[in-house]
């Protein structure tokens, strides 16, 4: 990236809807589609390939400091990756669900069986506030937890899994922040770390809304998903889109996907799914929608998700403004503390 | 099948897309019934009981395919007077108390004798043997029995006979009713009306219905009673031989099919002809006589085992000699593995070959089997890895108690490491019986080689140690062809040739295309019958990669299966009797009158110009003895077995017992376990008594996604190591609180063979469920860990003892009992003391490794 | 429901704070949903004290270089060394800690790559560059005695760019996705240039002469009154976003930050003319100014491990959208509630 692309790059917008953002990074006009990735969690099985895969491809190294810290249970589930990070570029999610037998909504229910366990009447009196979950963790002692009031085998369990990956924003935080240009815009609209560029100041990592891009402490550097830029350069989908044996990863052109998921959503919603919803899938949201997006079955945060993430530096203007009038408030203070009350 | 089989499940998962319901029917709540339509948790160990609860449903509320049933199944024919059905007491007629076997000849059919088409081949006794020599002939070489010629037994088609298959089955089946399922297997009334509703709803003309089981259907001591109740579920609802029916086996892993059909298994030759018994086959014809008159497709079984002496001994295998007949092996008894473990100890068996396999932490009774190595001369580890079973001798868990020292073992163990799937070409065969040719991707690193190296190099050194001896006991080693072309530094044999060799020649040296060009004169060769085809035309057959978009969707043109290319067995049976689809939508394979032959999407698993009409003359014999209904033509008469008068080592019709270790009492019959199992009763393999208090809880053993099988192949690795780090136990809420378990801290499990410890996970996908009036608990326990590796832990199978199937001598691995304590175990000998002392509470003789 | 208790969450996670921070996540009153308790976005892996230390000298030296430039002019000059000091060893110190901060040094050039307003961090990078040269050049003259004159214009010229060296930091912290930073972009600037004005001010009154001290008194005075000010009103604004600077370190922190800025205001106010007193008073101020970086930048370590502080605002901000937009059709994919 020259420094004069670096210009034009700032004067890219900086939140809301943007058709292009290659374009807006100034790629010309024959620039690739706009690729990405739909992550239907409603056929994930959790098989972790999508994982596995990514490691493989980009040779990202075992996540974890130490040996201590790497082979150890985190009691989440069968997650025990815990979360993103610069060594772990998909990560899957697993939600153990719990509600008292009967409440359960139809998630994976749809083909027309009879409803069971009909002797046991609902319980309003039993069920969760706002049909919620409950964290397993939070259900070992008694804590009052609303599960614990329906004994063990009276309760339901759906279990959620999720494969998150960079969402490859329209307007991507880590991008902007980036002092040095190592993180750009790539001509098929993802956001890519130039690992021999980036100086490790992890500027990034807290910019980003989502929690993925991080520093690796290993060798200094930011990373993250590139979306195999690799790969896409010689026609092949990403690795983890290959890998995924369910087609929970769907990897394409961004709009043909947003045409699936929109039709899927609305088969899951005739099929009675009502939790179906899409994440990530709005141009109008917070980062101008995302280059991978979801359907889940829940509420994002329950996946570790933001609720409405917007990019920071839609208020950078702002912030600059403010910054600067303190600047000259502090400049003008020190110039008046000389001239207040006279010399003496 | 999510959890073990990610890339299978894919198509389940296709299915569903297009409306398919999936139903998920297991102890635990895994990745499977996450995606599954429904759920239906029960207790493991009670699956008999759950299948012929759905037989009751089907034959109670009239749900049978009735013409299928009729057509193409022994529904109608007439069991002896001499039987006398388990009913409340569990046991079948022909039961000996003192041996605890079977005499089956109480269970044949009125006025006929049926054989077996595969199946129990050991259970005649010798002088039960003799004493049915009128019957029966070639029974321990079990697949000869087809040979009876069977006169046709007494049939009423009205179905109504009380001996009528259909109604024994009925009456058999009578006692499961969905409350006594309930009862017995703790799954609610409701639930379990909800499965037998959706699958008889899903089965019929328009619709078929699959299962697909893995080894918690087989490793019981019931194991193949469990695939019969399917057999018999499946047959009742008309979904064998047909498109989107079946009972699909999902193999422990890759190519495990292949190591049956060109088996690793000791009392199996290629293509499932029995290997002959030391006394009873003293040479081919004596062997072959006992096929007196045939029927059915086996009925060729001479020209199938000529072709194979001719593969494997060339011009050596004359006609004087018997083709080489004596060259073969003798079976002088049971040399299951467990037999061979057992016989180690005992120091009958000097020298072993382990090849991808990892016995101390595998196999059941992981004390037994390092003890069992600890007493051999010579051990061969072939690996990718160092794995526990080539280093036990310092440090394994015996080791550590001092029950064993490295300085009094005297085990020469040889580590040689190997090639990986995607180091070296070959075929993989799956559950459908395709096989796919893979290619090598990367040369192995270092040392490593594949196996067919290792094999045909050690085959020359051997040959060339034993060039010019005399001794006739070499001549099989000297006499075999062993001549595969190599490439290569390393000089690696040719894997197409050996496929090439399966395949068969005629005598002009050309492929053979089809196993019937197969001769009994020694002029074809071929290794493995059913494989012949594969490399029709000189081409590799199993290469082929056709994309499915440019084919039919039966897709012939992707691999090859056996037989002959044919991707649904007995896919005569998709077709009435009449040879019509049974309806547009399930349309495989019809007669078409014009053409005068059997046409439609897959090969005609029958012969291509049999007409539904042909009905065989008297004494004809193999497939000419079987009718233009016939369609399960590997069958000596051609029929499904509702009820097996033969074959089956624990009786004609599969019955709910209790997994030997079980905390309930049988529920459905007196008899409380398998009155034919087989047992190992030494010190180093005591069982937890039923019900007993000391060992209260169930516990079963799974594989994870995220690991493979012993962990040879995945604890190494920290991609996959990170991904499940530690070795844990799986449990309830409720028990967690009953025992005071702490989730992510440590457990102690203890049964009547050792201890060993597991983090804790506490979940609410673990139920407990209600059987009986007793709260019961599951613990499930996956089965990977070991001491070497990135990710190690203590092996789950060092819980279990042997107990086993009589029919294939598995073991009963997936359900067992335990119990369960907050807290790491002792180490060293306190661990010996600490086991002692529950065997000593329960009541159980002292254990040891004496 | 409540979600879970962190102090059940795995060790593995537990007290996982960047750059040392070791406290424990706390998880407000207000119910809400989350992953395991775990963090949504990533707390910052700048390095601590690196970080705080670079603001708080960057600061100082802002602030410390209009002081000199204007004692220079008003003819003080003690004022004028200590300030031309001052600015050159916070710009000199403060580009030593923050190429320190870096997880690889030795690309700091890179940073020079390229210019981007988008990045407060690029931006930073060319507001330090040429004020550290100007600062150290004015301050080698002044120390030397060689090129007065090019001494005073480049010392003019780092007092024109030295105030934003002082706030641009408020929006590098708020230019992130941390809740606490973030959702203070109107405070942050304020309290941070009132901040500067309390070290620079300290600093003055440290080493200038009591003759020559009061505007850095008076500077210093009205800064900390300001930061002050300014963090009842930031930490009133922020809700339950700051419950951070009500806990933990970053509690203890502020807290002494606001004694030290009372302590030395007030001894600034009433003890300027004394040597000792002013020297201590200017330390005490410092010591606020520095506090106070301190404390901001641990509080948003802790909003940024804090899973409500994403989900509970961001919740909030959907209810208002809908109750405002209650007419309108919810686009599909934002049925959320």
């Amino acid at each position: 990236m020259t420094l004069f692309d670096a210009f034009s790059g700032a004067a890219s917008s900086l939140s809301g809807p943007l058709p292009d953002p290659s374009a807006d990074a100034g790629w010309s006009a024959e620039h690739p589609k706009r690729v990405g990735f739909f992550t239907d969690t409603s056929v994930c099985i959790g098989c972790k390939a999508c994982e596995v895969a990514c490691k493989e491809w980009n040779l990202v190294p075992d996540d974890g400091t130490d040996a201590s810290d790497l082979y150890r249970l985190t009691g989440m589930s069968y997650d025990n990756t815990g979360d993103l990070g610069a060594s772990t570029w998909r990560h899957v999610a697993f939600i153990e669900d719990v509600r008292p037998h009967g409440t359960a909504t139809t998630g994976h229910m749809p083909s027309g069986l009879p409803a069971l366990g009909g002797s046991l009447p609902r319980d309003a009196a039993s069920a969760p506030p706002d049909g919620g979950t409950v964290d397993l963790l939070a259900l070992l002692p008694d804590t009052g937890a609303h599960g614990q009031q329906t004994p063990d085998d009276e309760r339901d369990v759906r279990w959620l899994m999720s494969s998150d990956v960079c969402k490859h924003c329209t307007h991507a935080g880590c991008l902007d922040v980036c002092p040095t240009g190592a993180l750009f815009r790539t001509e098929f609209g993802t956001v890519v770390v130039q690992d021999d560029i980036c100086n490790g100041c992890g500027y990034c990592v807290p910019s980003c809304p989502y929690g993925v891009i991080d520093v690796r402490e290993s060798d200094g550097g930011a990373h993250k998903c590139t979306l195999c830029y690799d790969r896409l350069g010689e026609g092949l989908e990403p690795a983890c889109a290959k890998a995924c044996p369910t087609n929970s990863i769907q990897f394409g052109d961004l709009d043909e996907l947003q045409a699936a998921a929109d039709a899927r959503l609305a088969e899951l919603h005739g099929r009675g799914v009502e939790e179906a919803r899409l994440y990530g899938r709005d141009p109008d949201d917070g980062v101008g929608g995302d280059g991978a997006f979801f359907l889940l079955l829940d509420e994002p945060e329950v996946y570790g998700l933001p609720p409405d993430p917007i990019v920071t530096t839609r208020d950078l203007p702002e912030m600059w403004r403010n910054a600067a009038l303190t600047a000259l408030g502090l400049g003008a203070a020190a110039v008046a503390a000389f001239f207040t009350g006279g010399r003496r | 099948m999510a959890e073990a089989h990610p890339v299978g499940f894919q198509w389940v998962m296709e299915a569903k897309a297009r409306g398919a319901t999936v139903i998920h029917v297991d102890p635990r709540f895994t990745r499977t019934s996450a995606v599954a339509d429904l759920h239906v948790p029960f207790r493991a160990g009670a699956d008999i009981a759950f299948l012929g609860g759905l037989i009751n449903y089907v034959l109670t509320e009239g749900k049978d395919f009735r013409e299928y049933v009729t057509a193409f199944t022994n529904a109608a024919e007439l069991v002896g007077e001499d039987f006398a059905d388990a009913d409340v007491e569990g046991v079948f007629s022909g039961y000996n108390a003192e041996t605890g076997r079977y005499d089956p000849i109480s269970w044949q059919m009125d006025g006929a004798y049926e054989a077996p088409a595969a199946g129990q081949r050991d259970h005649w006794e010798p002088e039960l043997r003799e004493e049915h020599a009128a019957f029966t002939s070639d029974t321990a070489g079990g697949v000869g029995d087809q040979a009876y010629a069977p006169s046709d037994p007494e049939r009423d088609d009205t179905l109504q006979h009380p001996r009528c298959v259909y109604q024994v089955l009925k009456r058999h089946y009578a006692r499961y009713t969905p409350e006594a399922v309930s009862r017995v297997c703790g799954m609610g009334v409701e639930q379990f009306l909800a499965v037998a509703r959706a699958i008889t709803e899903n089965s019929g003309r328009e619709r078929t219905t699959a299962w697909v089981y893995s080894v918690g259907w087989t490793h019981h001591t019931v194991g193949a009673q469990y695939i019969r109740a399917a057999s018999i579920l499946q047959t009742l609802l008309g979904n064998m031989g047909r498109p989107g029916g079946g009972i699909l086996a999902l193999r422990g892993h890759a190519s495990i099919q292949g190591s049956t059909d060109i088996p690793t298994l000791y009392d199996l030759l290629p293509g499932y002809i029995p290997m002959p018994n030391a006394h009873l086959h003293e040479d081919l014809q004596s062997f072959l006589d006992a096929d007196a008159a045939k029927t059915g497709f086996w009925g060729h079984m001479d020209a199938y085992l000529v072709s194979l002496l001719k593969a494997w001994w060339g011009d050596a295998a004359t006609p004087e000699n018997d083709f080489a007949f004596d060259y073969l092996p003798r079976l002088t008894g049971n040399h299951g593995t467990y037999g061979i473990v057992r016989d180690q100890i005992d120091r009958k068996t000097f020298g072993y070959f382990l090849v991808g396999e990892n016995p101390a932490v595998g196999h059941a009774n992981g004390k037994m089997q390092r003890l069992g190595m600890a007493n051999l001369d010579w051990l061969v580890v072939r690996d990718m890895q160092m794995i526990e079973s080539a280093s036990f001798w310092k440090d394994g868990p015996e080791i550590e108690t001092g029950e064993l020292r490295t300085e009094d073992i005297g085990t020469e163990v040889f580590f040689l490491p190997c090639a990986n799937h995607t180091e070296k070409s070959g075929t993989f065969t799956n559950t459908q019986r395709l096989l796919q040719w893979r290619r090598e991707a990367v040369h192995p690193p270092g040392d490593a080689r594949s196996e067919l190296h290792f094999y045909f190099h050690l085959g020359k050194k051997i040959r060339e140690k034993l060039a010019g001896s005399t001794d006739d006991r070499d001549r099989p080693l000297l006499d075999l062809t062993w001549d595969y072309p190599t490439f290569g530094v390393h000089e690696e044999p040719d894997p197409q040739s050996v496929l090439a060799e399966i395949n068969g020649f005629d005598a002009d040296g050309n492929h053979l295309a089809s196993y019937t060009q197969m001769k009994a004169d020694g002029t074809t060769s071929g290794g493995c019958w059913i494989y012949t085809g594969v490399f029709k035309d000189g081409v590799n057959q199993a290469d082929r990669r056709t994309p499915g978009a440019e084919q039919t969707w039966v897709a012939p043109e992707w691999g090859w299966a056996w037989p002959a290319n044919r991707r649904t067995l007995y896919n005569r049976a998709s077709a009435d009797a009449d040879g019509k689809p049974w309806s547009e939508r399930k349309a495989y394979v019809w007669w078409d009158e014009e053409s005068g032959s059997w046409t439609g999407h897959d090969i005609p698993d029958f012969e291509a110009t049999k007409a539904p009409s042909y009905r065989p003359p008297e004494g004809a014999t193999v497939e000419d003895a079987l009718s233009g209904t016939d369609a399960f033509i590997m069958q000596a008469n051609g029929k499904a077995w509702l009820y097996a008068p033969t074959g089956l080592a624990d009786g004609p019709m599969p019955t709910h017992y209790e997994p030997v270790e079980s905390p309930v009492a049988n529920l459905l019959h007196d008899q409380q376990d398998n009155p034919a199992r087989e047992d190992i009763d030494r010190a180093w393999n005591r069982l937890n008594p039923a019900m007993s208090e000391t060992y209260p809880y169930v516990f079963l053993t799974y594989r994870l996604t995220e690991h493979h099988t012993a962990g040879g192949m995945s604890r190494f690795l920290g991609y996959l190591s990170e991904l499940q780090p530690e070795f844990f136990c799986e449990v309830s809420p409720a028990l967690a609180r009953e025992r005071n378990l702490e989730h992510l801290g440590y457990a102690t499990l203890i049964s009547a063979r050792t201890a060993i410890e597991a983090r804790v996970l506490v979940t609410e996908r673990m139920k407990p469920l209600r059987i009986g009036d007793q709260r019961i608990h599951q613990i499930g326990l996956p089965y990977h860990w070991g001491s070497n590796g990135l990710s190690v832990g203590d092996p789950a199978n060092d819980l279990l003892g042997v107990v086993m199937d009589p029919n294939v001598h598995i073991q009963e691995s997936k359900v067992a009992t335990c119990d369960i304590q907050p807290g790491r175990r002792p180490r060293g000998p306190a661990l010996l003391e600490f086991v002692e002392s529950y065997r000593r509470k329960a009541g159980v003789e002292p254990g040891g490794i004496t | 429901m409540t979600d879970a208790n962190p102090a059940e969450m795995p060790e593995r996670f537990r007290g996982r704070g960047r750059g040392g921070n070791r406290e424990e996540l706390q998880v407000p009153e207000a119910e809400f949903r989350s992953y395991y308790g775990r963090p949504i976005i990533k707390a910052p892996v700048w390095k601590n004290p690196d970080v705080p230390l670079y603001l708080f000298l960057g600061g100082l030296a802002g602030s410390s270089s209009v002081l000199a430039a204007m004692a220079r002019a008003t003819g003080r000059p003690t004022l004028r060394r200590a300030g031309r000091l001052g600015a050159a060893a916070g710009a000199v110190g403060g580009t030593v800690f923050l190429v320190h901060d870096l997880h690889r040094p030795r690309r700091f050039l890179h940073m020079l790559r390229v210019f981007k307003p988008t990045s407060p961090l690029s931006v930073g990078t060319w507001i330090l560059s040429p004020f550290a040269t100007f600062a150290a050049a004015t301050a080698a003259t002044e120390v030397t005695g060689w090129f007065r004159r090019t001494g005073d214009v480049t010392g003019v010229a780092a007092a024109v760019v030295g105030p934003a060296l002082a706030t641009y930091t408020a929006v590098l912290f708020s230019n992130t996705a941390v809740p606490t930073w973030h959702e203070a972009h109107r405070h942050l600037p304020i309290l941070f240039g009132s901040s500067a004005a309390a070290a620079g001010g300290g600093f003055g009154l440290v080493f200038s002469s009591v003759r020559d001290n009061e505007p850095a008194a008076r500077l210093a005075i009205a800064g900390a009154a300001t930061e002050l000010a300014i963090d009842e009103k930031m930490q009133r604004d922020l809700g339950m976003l700051a419950d951070v600077y009500c806990k933990g370190r970053a509690k203890t922190l502020m807290r002494a930050s606001k004694t030290c800025l009372v302590a030395g205001a007030l001894g600034a106010l009433v003890g300027r003319r004394r040597r000792w007193s002013a020297a201590l008073s200017g330390l005490a101020l410092m010591a606020g100014s520095a506090l106070t970086r301190f404390g901001v930048f641990d509080a948003g370590i802790a909003s940024a491990n804090d899973p409500a502080h994403i989900v509970v605002p961001q919740r909030e901000r959907i209810r208002q959208r809908q109750a405002s937009t209650e007419t309108a059709t919810t686009p599909p994919d934002r049925t959320f509630a």
